[in-house]
């Protein structure tokens, strides 16, 4: 239902905006406030703060550099996302970009490095020939091409200037220069000459413009700040399209543009201005699903599959609603209740759909529903989730250490080093006689020094949520015997997964890492050494304004640091300021 | 052939990077590669292909090395499976491949046998795929420079580096890598008509509106963003020759007979016989794309490095399973890890076997092909990377000799990778870093 609004809305506002005969301009104010309707009641109103208040914190930014000056490949997301808002929701290519490498936690970092081979050059051609043939389907065109050619059958250079000129700006998240408008111009002219067909021709250039670089790639540009003589701004541009694809995964909008071609959004003022708004519009919910839905490595549902015959609930379907619930739950406590993001980790509350009340053994429901765990239930916060009990877990049985190790590297940004060489794993060796328990099978890990190091970090976290088996069910015993589901975090003890939710909740890794995660995804750069002084006065933020994301976003989209950029072309991440990687191995 | 396509000498200059190179032999002629005799009905000499499998965590010595060395070996337990293709393989064991610092478990070793080089972080190599060599020199002038599968169903299960950041994804849907391959952009070579779409002409005609834009932006970025819009470049390219082929009349290809789509695909899932049945699908179609003469280098993933193949009813997946299970009294072996060899096993018979069924010239594509199979470590329980096996298969347009059992005598697993790029007609006098280093051929095995 909810997404279902959602879309009418974006389709009428790409619709309006783009309505034939009329400059996009003229009509933009019209789509984008439908656009920036919150979908749930008042929920968002928070999310304005004035900039005096800002100032009023008891910290303020430390200087540095800035950030990193990037050449970032668009996502499959992005692109759609941006195809969405430009031509309405149904025009949607079928095509699979193949996703970049995961670095320093996040898919998006790898953006940054990812090159283009022929296969993916290939997909993007693909993309761009089926989302072309949308766009000039007699169906769909009177909605999307802002004018008509005199005679279908020739070409009219007037109105292909003005199709590509509109298009051009927004799918490359500027105004074209004259030359590459002019580029495109002649080709859908030359090719409706050709092909007796205006559309055709225009067709086959706006084909070429989608896999252009200017589409594909996110090229950074600075200027020097006029305000800061020797520093290093982004261009307006530069800094609207980092904007919006932090807050929305979309390409700027129209306004987001027109702030950045007055040049509003280089002030102070203006810059909140565009913040607050985009805070404020329903399309915050497509950006913290995709930053969430990176953070928590959910792309491992794409490849995700049970034994069927250990669990025969465990269906495609629970799959794709496993990953929906838990990025439901995400958008409701944070953007919708302004939560704390930190009882995430400790909330009953969720959304259950029939697949997963099949796995959570509860009625199932018509459809999507919010549903509450009663007091006292083992399921309490994220982590209890089929989501990340299942992601982490061997196709036909749990797995403490990966579950441990998601949590470490996910949740607390700890990477866990991988295990030494030539390991001797006959201690392993199982079953051995009265060994029931996943718990006394992974104990040999701590008995074995070189093993326990690390296993001592990921092990007892993992064991902690035994209570749950491969798929996510509950459980009580394992073979007959019962489940300990006691541990420590971090030197704090507890005796079940309910505890260990508490810990979480009050560890202060949670919040650092989310606000380490949120600053690389919004610079697209992984954090260097540099970055402490900065982390740290998010973090304090973070804290004074009681854990709320969407504030978070905020102070970190208002930083200095966020819009400028050290001005060398420099494009190789530096060593990766995670402090707590090597100490997670040594404090424990 | 199309005549527009040129050799780019640069992009050979580039694609030896990765072995340090040393010496740069002019661009490999498909005149140098006719080592049989044997031509294409137009004329045009039969090119040798090459191509490489992966299976993930290793074998089990003591029931997979033959005990007998050269033609005359007799099967292992584990080796079973491949005696229909004996005589086209060449078993190679007790390799070494050098760590050169940091281990990463499962990625170190086949890194080694691929790129020449240990890697340095954990999921990427220091530099391109041997693959990705070659297929700068002999992949330039089909539709696909390369083609890359794996049959896991996981994108994310990469065997192919075009270099050291871009990772060649794989084709992981069977009727998705169909549509490719012999969907509707298909020209098939032995049509009796051929009639060229004036919209593709005006499609390749619009991508030089932005060619112009990569000069633009090459002022504004650094060396090494450089490069990434340098390779956007060459992408750009492959698409204007892609369109040069579907523009031009396909000579044409005996053995190129291409099945219908497929209506179906195993569902997602790692279940050994899913695994099999993709496997088997991607195979079929790849075997195809190579006698359509659609690309001249392959790959195939059979199970990722830390194979998490699955045994139904049993819990373990098969990387699990090496570290976990125990050792038989009686047989002394794991018997599951050594049943998931054995699966393994059985798909590189079908691979091979897939290739020998395909006639062409006066013998089989098989005879025009050169395979390069590997894998991430030797003794998966204990990460060994050292007494790593391998296998290659096919005769190379003559230039190979199969049918052998190679014991390397802990010999670089570089050499063997160095001999097949070799054999390829790369003029390199080494290849690989540090401990990996080598300019050793495996002379065993070189007609």
């Amino acid at each position: 239902m909810e997404v279902e609004v959602l879309v009418s809305l974006y389709f009428k506002g790409s619709v309006s905006a783009l309505l034939r005969g009329s400059a996009i301009a003229a009509v933009s104010a019209f789509a984008l406030a439908s656009c920036s309707a919150p979908t749930t009641e008042g929920a968002k109103a928070g999310a304005a703060k004035p900039a005096a208040e800002a100032a009023a914190s008891k910290t303020s930014e430390p200087e540095t550099a800035g950030s990193a000056k990037r050449l970032r490949l668009l996502s499959q997301d992005q692109y759609l996302n941006t195809l969405a808002y430009v031509f309405g929701p149904d025009v949607r290519p079928d095509a699979y970009f193949p996703p970049a490498q995961r670095t320093d936690g996040l898919l998006s970092l790898g953006a940054a490095k990812a090159g283009v081979t022929p296969t993916r050059m290939e997909i993007y051609q693909k993309a761009a020939q089926t989302v072309s043939a949308l766009i000039v389907d007699p169906k769909r065109r009177d909605f999307v091409i802002t004018c008509k050619p005199a005679d279908e059958k020739k070409s009219d250079r007037a109105c292909a200037t003005k199709v590509v000129t509109e298009v051009g700006r927004l799918m490359s998240r500027r105004p074209l220069t004259a030359d590459k408008r002019d580029a495109f111009v002649e080709q859908a002219v030359g090719a409706a000459d050709k092909l007796k067909d205006f559309y055709a021709g225009l067709g086959v250039a706006l084909e070429a413009m989608l896999v252009s670089p200017n589409v594909l790639f996110v090229t950074e540009r600075s200027e020097p700040d006029p305000k800061n003589p020797g520093q290093h701004r982004l261009d307006a541009y530069s800094l609207a399209t980092r904007l919006s694809l932090f807050l929305w995964n979309a390409a700027p909008d129209d306004q987001l543009l027109k702030a950045a071609e007055t040049g509003e959004i280089q002030t102070p003022k203006g810059l909140a201005k565009q913040v607050d708004r985009m805070l404020a519009s329903a399309r915050l919910d497509q950006g913290v699903r995709a930053f969430f839905d990176d953070m928590f490595a959910f792309d491992t549902f794409n490849a995700l599959s049970k034994d069927t015959t250990v669990y025969p609930t465990f269906t495609g379907q629970a799959l794709t609603d496993a990953r929906e619930e838990t990025l439901r739950v995400v958008v409701d406590h944070l953007i919708a209740k302004k939560g704390d993001y930190r009882d995430l980790f400790t909330t009953r509350e969720t959304f259950i759909s029939p697949a997963l009340a099949a796995i959570y053994k509860l009625p199932a429901p018509p459809t999507w529903t919010r549903y509450e765990f009663p007091e006292g239930s083992q399921r309490a916060g994220i982590v209890t989730h089929i989501s990340f009990l299942a992601t982490h877990s061997h196709p036909a049985r749990t797995s403490a250490t990966l579950r441990g190790k998601a949590l470490r590297e996910l949740l607390l940004c700890q990477p866990v080093p991988p295990p030494p060489a030539n390991v001797d794993f006959s201690a392993v060796e199982n079953p051995r006689p009265g060994l029931r328990t996943t718990r006394d099978r992974v104990g040999f890990h701590l008995e074995n020094p070189v093993c326990a190091g690390c296993h001592k970090i990921m092990d007892p976290m993992g064991l902690a949520l035994e209570n749950f088996d491969g798929e996510g069910s509950f459980r009580l015993t394992e073979r007959g015997a019962p489940i300990d589901a006691s541990g420590t975090l971090d030197g704090k003890p507890f005796t079940d997964v309910v505890g260990l939710g508490k810990a979480l909740h009050d560890h202060p890794a949670v919040p650092s890492c989310l606000v380490k995660r949120a600053y690389s995804y919004a610079t697209g750069s992984p954090t260097t050494n540099n970055d402490r002084p900065l982390l740290a006065y998010f973090n304090t933020r973070f804290s004074e304004e009681g854990y709320r994301v969407p504030d978070l976003m905020r102070t970190i989209a208002l930083s200095s640091a966020f819009s400028h950029v050290n001005d060398t072309t420099q494009t190789t991440p530096g060593k990766t300021a995670d402090a707590s990687s090597k100490s997670a191995a040594a404090s424990n | 052939m199309t005549s527009s396509v040129t050799f780019n000498r640069r992009s050979a200059l580039k694609g030896l990077l990765g072995g340090g190179a040393i010496t740069v032999g002019l661009p490999l002629l498909d005149a140098d590669l006719n080592g049989n005799g044997t031509a294409f009905a137009d004329e045009s000499p039969l090119p040798v292909r090459f191509g490489t499998w992966f299976w993930g965590c290793g074998m089990t010595k003591k029931i997979f090395v033959p005990a007998q060395t050269g033609k005359n070996y007799e099967l292992t337990e584990e080796l079973e499976a491949i005696k229909n293709v004996k005589q086209h393989i060449n078993v190679h064991t007790n390799l070494t491949a050098y760590r050169d610092g940091t281990f990463f478990c499962h990625y170190t070793g086949w890194v080694v046998f691929r790129t020449g080089s240990a890697p340095v972080v954990g999921n990427l190599p220091l530099y391109e795929s041997l693959d990705t060599t070659l297929a700068n020199r002999i992949g330039r002038t089909t539709r696909f420079k390369s083609l890359t599968a794996t049959a896991t169903g996981d994108i994310r299960n990469i065997i192919s580096y075009e270099n050291a950041t871009t990772p060649n994804p794989p084709e992981f849907s069977p009727m998705a890598f169909y549509t490719r391959l012999f969907g509707p952009d298909f020209q098939d070579p032995n049509a009796a008509e051929f009639k060229p779409n004036p919209r593709i002409m005006m499609r390749k005609s619009a991508l030089s509106a932005v060619t112009d834009q990569i000069k633009a932006l090459n002022g504004k970025v650094g060396a090494e963003d450089k490069a990434r819009l340098d390779q956007y470049f060459t992408g750009l390219r492959h698409l204007e020759q892609q369109f040069d082929h579907q523009l031009t009349k396909p000579e044409p290809r005996a053995a190129c007979k291409p099945a219908k789509a497929f209506k179906d695909e195993p569902a997602p899932g790692t279940d050994s016989q899913l695994i099999a049945a993709r496997h088997k699908m991607m195979t079929d179609l790849m075997v195809m794309a190579v006698a359509c003469d659609q690309t001249r280098v392959f790959n195939m993933t059979m199970s990722k490095s830390d194979s998490n193949t699955t045994k139904q009813g049993y819990e373990k997946p098969h990387h699990t399973c090496t570290h976990e299970e125990s050792i038989d009294e009686k047989l002394g072996y794991q018997p599951n890890a050594s049943w998931f060899t054995k699966r393994s096993m059985e798909n590189w018979a079908y691979f091979v076997e897939a290739f020998s069924k395909i006639k062409e010239g006066d013998g089989t594509l098989l005879d025009n092909v050169l395979i390069m199979a590997n894998t991430d470590v030797s003794y998966a329980r204990v990460h060994s990377l050292e007494e790593m096996p391998a296998f290659t298969a096919g005769r190379a347009g003559g230039k190979v000799k199969t049918g052998l059992h190679i014991d390397h005598k802990g010999g670089q697993g570089t050499a063997l990778s160095y001999t097949c790029l070799k054999v390829m007609g790369l003029d390199v006098e080494s290849w690989g870093t540090k401990s990996n280093q080598t300019n050793k051929e495996v002379g065993e095995i070189l007609a």
